[in-house]
């Protein structure tokens, strides 16, 4: 986005001007320079919580609606989550210390013949912004895999992800299971990957298709609170 | 007809002569197998056109591109070979394919149908990266520069970390190009496996078409 980022001294900033130029540097990817960001306004008293929503996930929002839009590709999407993951490295363990808000967990993996992950750690390294806890079984899952890490974790999200035509359709092997064994209900399942569409996540079961790791944090945040108003409401 | 360079193919296509009365409508990436195929088997009733192959790289926009090459040029031909497989379309091409009343190869991509739906199926490899001819000589354009790597080698685990073995599915007996593919594999720190495969089911999908 802007070229002469040399000439910018980051602590000179005001925050807000500082807020949009980690918007800039996310984008170009520059890892060093958002953690320079991120301990600038950890410096000047700003919570984690708040650096991680406003500074973070806001850039990577524009990084992730510029890569819907054919404008950002692949490569400038990897480059932008790792100068995010530079910033919630730091802010990780000062997040766990401070009451940031809980949105909700997530167990989330890769699909069984499938070691595709990038689109599942973005989400992942999203939903973690949002403020989910995620559990990220990584690749190659099979159908036992999932329902163990259901079992034991007991999420409120099941996240399935799938980068080949060949193995999408076990993600219906998944939920089919959980409906033979009675806790399909129990969780929201959220789907997603390059060759899926919101008419696959139908046919299979799911409750719904994510496009992207933006969606995919607004469709979870939208659905735990319905779960938990039904929740209240029986 | 003749291939135009690797190039060329890979950011434009090849434009079809409009002469013939079945037109292949292919992927850049097959140009130079399915114009042999043409010429050994003496296919004059043949035309073909390839899309660029670099959309390999953007599958997303395979499917919207062969529906608009199909409904541009299928007035100048009596009937039109669609030569991708599903290539990463999620099931969208077979459909507009079947919407468009034409048919495609079978099969999840080209390195399925190089190597035999059946045995590639069989093979279950989900460790492993291909390359067929084209990509090994186009190995440059649509990995390492064309994802980056060259210029942000800290993206390379992110992309290949899982990744185990490259294998390259030889068109041809070629021992120049196995030896780029197995620079490749080490650019990428894999372990290097070449396998013969001709044309297969390229040439038994197209003899079937004509």
């Amino acid at each position: 986005m802007s070229d002469d980022e040399d000439d910018i001294i980051l602590s000179e900033l005001n925050d807000e001007e500082l807020v949009e130029q980690m918007f800039d540097d996310l984008y170009d990817g520059l890892k060093e320079e958002i953690e320079e960001g991120v301990n600038i306004l950890l410096e000047r008293g700003w919570q984690p919580y708040d650096i991680l929503t406003k500074a973070l996930v806001g850039g990577m929002t524009i990084v992730g609606n510029d890569f819907r839009d054919g404008i950002l590709f692949v490569p400038e999407v990897l480059l932008a989550a790792n100068a995010m993951k530079g910033g919630m490295a730091i802010l990780k363990p000062l997040l766990i210390e401070t009451d940031a808000p809980r949105m909700g967990k997530m167990v989330i993996g890769t699909v069984k013949g499938d070691i595709h992950d990038i689109g599942k750690n973005l989400v992942s390294m999203m939903m973690e912004g949002a403020g989910f806890e995620v559990i990220d079984l990584g690749i190659n899952n099979a159908v036992e895999a999932y329902l163990e890490a259901m079992e034991s974790e007991k999420p409120d999200i099941l996240g399935m992800s799938a980068l080949l035509t060949t193995t999408m359709p076990y993600m219906k092997v998944v939920i089919d299971t959980m409906k033979e064994q009675g806790i399909r209900d129990d969780y929201i399942v959220l789907v997603g990957g390059a060759p899926l569409n919101e008419e696959f996540g139908k046919a299979i079961g799911a409750d719904a298709y994510c496009r992207d790791a933006a969606v995919a944090v607004e469709t979870a945040k939208q659905m735990v609170a319905r779960k938990h108003n039904q929740g209240v409401a029986s | 007809m003749h291939a135009p360079s690797d190039a060329e193919l890979t950011e434009h296509g090849m434009a079809a002569t409009g002469t013939g009365r079945l037109l292949v409508l292919a992927c850049g990436a097959l140009a130079r197998e399915i114009l042999a195929l043409i010429r050994v088997n003496g296919w004059d009733h043949v035309d073909l056109h390839c899309l660029p192959a670099i959309l390999h790289n953007y599958p997303n926009k395979i499917t919207g591109a062969v529906r608009e090459a199909v409904i541009e040029r299928r007035d100048g031909y009596e009937k039109v070979f669609v030569a991708y497989a599903d290539c990463g379309t999620g099931g969208d091409l077979e459909k507009a394919c079947a919407e468009l009343g034409v048919e495609m190869i079978r099969g999840p991509h080209c390195y399925a149908f190089f190597e035999g739906l059946d045995v590639f199926t069989g093979r279950d490899e989900i460790y492993s990266f291909y390359l067929t001819d084209f990509l090994a000589r186009q190995f440059d354009t649509f990995i390492w520069r064309g994802l980056k790597i060259d210029r942000h080698p800290e993206l390379l685990p992110m992309y290949f970390g899982h990744y185990r073995t490259l294998v390259y599915l030889a068109q041809t007996d070629d021992p120049a190009l196995t030896e780029k593919a197995q620079a490749a594999a080490e650019k990428l720190g894999l372990r290097f496996e070449r396998r013969f495969t001709g044309y297969g089911e390229l040439a038994s999908a197209l003899e079937a078409a004509v």
